[in-house]
């Protein structure tokens, strides 16, 4: 079973879905029993990082999400919750995220050309770093995925396992052990994103 | 690189999708689940859904529609028609929707781009704008293009981005349903005024009106279309194929 964690931002209906595609039981939860009971984590997340961040330690399931990537458990934080895993974000100030990826979030309008536009929307192929990702292990370099964001992982080169191309090689996912983050939508990404999720959800535990 | 996207356009009315359709192995042409299907395994980059029923029961049947859809298909999905206040936005994204278009609701309401935006984020709200020349100057029509509303197109729609629209639909009244191509000039106006991506609407006919648009407005993002992909004329794999011959980029 997948723990989707539900900390009150954004709509999880997709999310859900298409766990239920790849024929993975998922469930959308906000109980600390159950994420721990789980074998897996998702953390979503749209919006900006201050109010998402600032959720998730009033529900205390930033703490739990933590203490279960601590133990081993798989992880996978997906757009802003990609951001959340960092240590820090610049977002409309400075906010403290939940340090499991060594790094910061900082505006892509600080590294893209000017006439590019933001948010850098729509669809841009992955290009993989390093030997490649268990979560890529279906896909080919160069497959598209979909992206919506103004903000990217920034001083997290030990960690970037694909970058993706908009005037600049902007952070598209990392991992570190057992924690793993998509910039991009894999809900959204048609069949190359629902491989990703089904890579992850066969990852040993 | 980004690719630039195509989109193909299903007017929805009481759950079933109108302006009949001309698929071969289909077995319902107008089941939006199916279509939705065809269209996301045959290369469209994002399907935009239009309600346009009138009655208050097609309205759930057209939520009930989308939440289908959005059950069984994994690309990103926009919904217009009929979003007049905060709650519809709410009403079409707890049913999967990614981003929602606003037209003569935010005509009557201006307000309505910026709370939603506030809420949803700026990428969630997309500008849909009917646009006409009247004595050489684009103007903004409101109730399906029926209504002349005297704004000036170009400050309007910058003044939607500037509250807090994320994208811009440009649908030109001039070029629709002649097949002739996409309204260029009235494209490059709007590309030149706002720095979110614009999407073409209106006027193609033909896959070469796609490598014009795209070959001579390099700022366009995205082209949207309807008949021309339902009834099977421009397959959008072949579209894609021939943007890619021609150096567009596109996700193949």
């Amino acid at each position: 079973m997948i723990a989707i964690v539900d900390y009150g931002v954004g709509n999880l209906f997709s999310l859900k879905s298409s766990f239920a595609a790849i024929g993975v039981e998922a469930v959308v939860t906000g109980d600390k029993a159950v994420i721990e009971a789980c074998e897996k984590i998702i953390l979503p997340g749209v919006g900006a990082f201050g109010d998402a961040a600032q959720k998730l330690k009033d529900t205390g399931l930033g703490d739990i999400v933590k203490n279960e990537a601590k133990k081993g458990k798989p992880i996978l934080g997906i757009c802003l919750g990609m951001q959340l895993l960092f240590e820090k974000s610049y977002e409309y100030g400075e906010h403290k995220g939940l340090g499991l990826i060594k790094g910061e979030i900082k505006p892509i309008s600080d590294v893209i050309p000017k006439d590019y536009k933001i948010p850098h929307i729509g669809w841009n192929a992955l290009d993989f770093k390093g030997e490649k990702s268990e979560i890529f292990k279906y896909l080919n370099d160069g497959d598209y995925v979909y992206f919506v964001h103004s903000y990217y992982g920034s001083d997290c080169s030990e960690a970037v396992i694909a970058t993706s191309n908009y005037g600049y090689d902007l952070t598209a996912a990392v991992s570190s052990g057992n924690v793993y983050g998509c910039q991009f939508h894999p809900e959204k990404s048609g069949n190359v994103g629902l491989s990703i999720l089904r890579s992850f959800c066969e990852l040993e535990a | 690189m980004i690719t630039k996207r195509i989109i193909p356009c299903l007017d929805v009315k009481d759950g079933r999708v109108v302006k009949g359709v001309n698929f071969l192995g289909l077995s319902d042409v107008s089941s939006p689940v199916e279509l939705a299907k065809y269209y996301s395994d045959n290369g469209a980059d994002e399907l935009v859904f239009y309600d346009i029923t009138a009655s208050a029961e097609g309205r759930q049947l057209f939520t009930d529609i989308l939440c289908k859809v959005a059950s069984q298909i994994f690309i990103p999905l926009t919904v217009g028609g009929g979003i007049n206040t905060v709650s519809d936005f709410d009403r079409v994204l707890k049913c999967g929707a990614d981003k929602v278009s606003v037209n003569s609701g935010a005509i009557r309401n201006p307000d309505l781009i910026y709370e939603a935006a506030k809420l949803y984020g700026d990428q969630c709200v997309v500008i849909s704008a009917d646009v006409k020349r009247v004595d050489g100057v684009f103007r903004v029509f409101a109730k399906g293009g029926r209504e002349n509303t005297g704004m000036e197109a170009v400050s309007w729609i910058k003044r939607c981005v500037e509250t807090g629209a994320g994208e811009v639909v440009l649908n030109s009244i001039d070029t629709d349903g002649v097949k002739g191509g996409f309204d260029l000039e009235m494209l490059d106006a709007v590309c030149n005024a706002v720095n979110v991506p614009v999407i073409a609407s209106g006027g193609a006919g033909s896959i070469s009106d796609f490598t014009t648009l795209f070959k001579t407005l390099p700022k366009v993002d995205a082209g949207l279309a309807a008949s021309i992909f339902h009834f099977g004329e421009v397959s959008i794999k072949a579209l894609k194929e021939e943007l890619k011959s021609n150096g567009i980029p596109v996700r193949l």
